[in-house]
């Protein structure tokens, strides 16, 4: 930290003080800037500078085919890749109007909420290290590392997935995988409780959270908050239930909603999303035992199926085709979104006919509520500064793009 | 989801409302999409925002796009939502290269950062917007990388220089060039002409 205004000057009067909140520090949760004006302890303006993260990934989509842009969307936000695929997924699906099978949509429900449940066990975990507890990320990180065993077993990476795809998604789980998940599901809410007795109780914990950076339900809407954010100030909103998207109508779950919208609500939101999304994933699972089949769309837009590609001309000309030139998607524009765990992940895609993206948007729910800092930091003490960052849960991987 | 009834009722109802501002309002794909004129955008999304049947509280996004060659080089574009009514909208609205928008800041505090994106990634400037600056590109940075005319790898780039220890700005040196492929079919009709061997004079 640099500061450079002194406190008091040779006149004697007082000025506020300016110190710079990153761009490397622990609790700014990746690559943030934040510039701060205090008057004492206590924050007056808070100016976030983001971009250190950005790659240009909309600008690169430009240049590149529809397939080809997929991966992007897990370097987005890296906690919880598939979901950031899925609205891509979606978009595209929307734009050439086409069906996936049941079997697809059913591992794409699986995945995302594994997504949700690795997005909310970093976030808890993280924004508790951030007001001082440590356990947490221990135990919390470990669940992460089986549920990432998980992804892998499924496309073969533990991050960068690429695994939904339009159409489908890439392959077929593995056998014993779902009786592995499903094992793990049942034992994860023990997890879950360990995690609850460290922090819900917590002195420290709740003296560090609660009434801090409340959202009231005007500025849910005024700041564009989606989400936990949103619903942490008992706004009842969820895109899985307000649009269900894929085949979520089908689901038994709640939407847990905080009362107060402070930190500390938004932290009960999360660990009420973790048991709820494991509630999903075991009705998916039943669903899967039942719904065999194939798990891509072979149409124009996936590739044939492997052994068929080995033996027939016209799969095999498909084939290299889709993996050179990439498919094309009709003209028009379309808006698709996911519920991700952050909230309201979207694609703007418009086409213009070729192979290529003329124009894709990518809208991060992170994005407006980054921008909120100084409304809600201002009149809060600097300590908590760290407590608000965390719990309005950033990653510039989507923020910055 | 809403009911695509509820989508061209809106449609209509906004078109009999406000056939001021609005030049067209259908629906595409289950979206409810309107396209406006440029002069009357902020009074449009006031109108949006408090209209009883619209109610459309949220903003969602803010972005352009750019089309080159047109004579309103630019679409801005908006998308907001009714979390009440359970209803999107997306609002379009073209505008010249040079002649500024006017800011919803007003209307939606967070438009803030939307605007200053579109304004740092295509140069659209917001009248009425308190603090545009840069937002996702570097310090000091020239140009607006998402026009078309932009390329892709930029004009130039940075690196850490061992002898000056300090970081330096260098114009982009590339050891191959970026690969851009055609896939133009030659019977779909490709527009352009090999360098070798396309005219028979060259042969």
């Amino acid at each position: 930290m640099d500061g450079d205004d002194m406190t008091s000057s040779e006149d004697g009067t007082i000025r506020n003080f300016n110190i710079n909140f990153g761009p490397q520090h622990p609790a700014a949760h990746g690559v943030l800037r934040l510039v701060l004006e205090l008057d004492g302890e206590v924050v007056t303006r808070c100016d976030p500078h983001i971009g250190l993260l950005h790659r240009g990934t909309e600008k690169l989509m430009e240049s590149r085919t529809y397939l080809q842009n997929l991966p992007y969307f897990d370097r987005l936000d890296y906690v919880a890749p598939m979901n950031q695929e899925h609205a891509w997924c979606l978009a595209i699906e929307k734009l050439t109007d086409i069906d996936i099978p049941r079997r697809a949509t059913l591992i794409r429900v699986l995945y995302s909420e594994m997504g949700r449940i690795l997005n909310h066990l970093l976030n808890v975990t993280t924004q508790a290290m951030d007001v001082g507890a440590l356990t947490p990320p221990l135990w919390g990180f470990e669940e992460r590392e089986k549920l990432m065993v998980f992804y892998e077993r499924a496309c073969g990476a533990r991050l960068h997935a690429a695994y939904f795809r339009p159409g489908g998604v890439h392959r077929d789980l593995p056998p014993d995988l779902l009786s592995d998940i499903a094992e793990w599901c049942e034992e994860f809410p023990a997890r879950l409780d360990d995690i609850d007795n460290l922090l819900t109780e917590n002195r420290i914990f709740k003296q560090r959270n609660v009434d801090i950076g409340i959202v009231s339900r005007e500025d849910v809407e005024d700041w564009a908050f989606s989400g936990v954010m949103a619903r942490g100030s008992g706004i009842e909103w969820d895109l899985r239930r307000a649009e269900p998207y894929e085949c979520y109508d089908e689901f038994d779950f709640l939407i847990p909603i905080g009362r107060n919208g402070d930190c500390y609500d938004r932290y009960l939101c999360r660990m009420a999303e973790m048991r709820e999304s494991v509630k999903i994933m075991l009705q998916a699972i039943e669903k899967l035992a039942v719904a065999t089949g194939d798990v891509l769309n072979r149409g124009k837009i996936a590739p044939p199926e492997r052994g068929e590609m080995k033996s027939s001309m016209e799969a095999l000309i498909h084939h290299f085709k889709l993996y050179t030139e990439g498919f094309r998607v009709p003209e028009g524009e379309v808006y698709a979104a996911v519920e991700a765990p952050k909230g309201e992940f979207g694609v703007y895609l418009v086409s213009d006919g070729t192979n290529r993206p003329y124009k894709a948007k990518i809208r991060a729910p992170g994005f407006p509520h980054l921008q909120a800092m100084d409304h809600l930091c201002a009149g809060h003490l600097l300590a908590d500064v760290s407590a608000v960052i965390g719990s309005l849960d950033v990653v510039f991987g989507e923020i910055d793009r | 989801m809403a009911s695509v009834d509820g989508v061209s009722l809106l449609a209509q109802h906004l078109q009999d409302c406000r056939s001021d501002v609005i030049l067209t309002a259908e629906e595409l794909r289950d979206e409810l999409v309107v396209t406006a004129v440029a002069s009357g955008i902020k009074d449009l999304v006031e109108f949006l925002k408090r209209d009883s049947q619209c109610r459309f509280t949220t903003l969602i996004d803010i972005t352009a796009i750019d089309r080159p060659g047109r004579e309103k080089r630019f679409d801005v574009v908006y998308h907001f939502l009714s979390m009440v009514l359970n209803q999107r909208i997306r609002v379009k609205v073209a505008v010249h290269e040079d002649a500024p928008m006017a800011s919803i800041i007003d209307v939606h505090p967070a438009a803030n950062w939307f605007e200053r994106e579109v304004y740092d990634m295509y140069g659209i400037r917001f009248s009425g917007h308190p603090d545009l600056r840069r937002l996702l590109t570097d310090y000091g940075f020239q140009g607006h990388p998402l026009r078309k005319d932009f390329p892709t790898t930029g004009f130039s780039e940075v690196r850490y220089d061992e002898e000056n220890k300090r970081v330096v700005y260098e114009p982009v040196n590339l050891v191959q060039e970026y690969r851009q492929f055609d896939f133009m079919s030659p019977w779909e009709g490709a527009e352009y002409v090999l360098d070798d061997d396309s005219s028979p004079e060259s042969r």
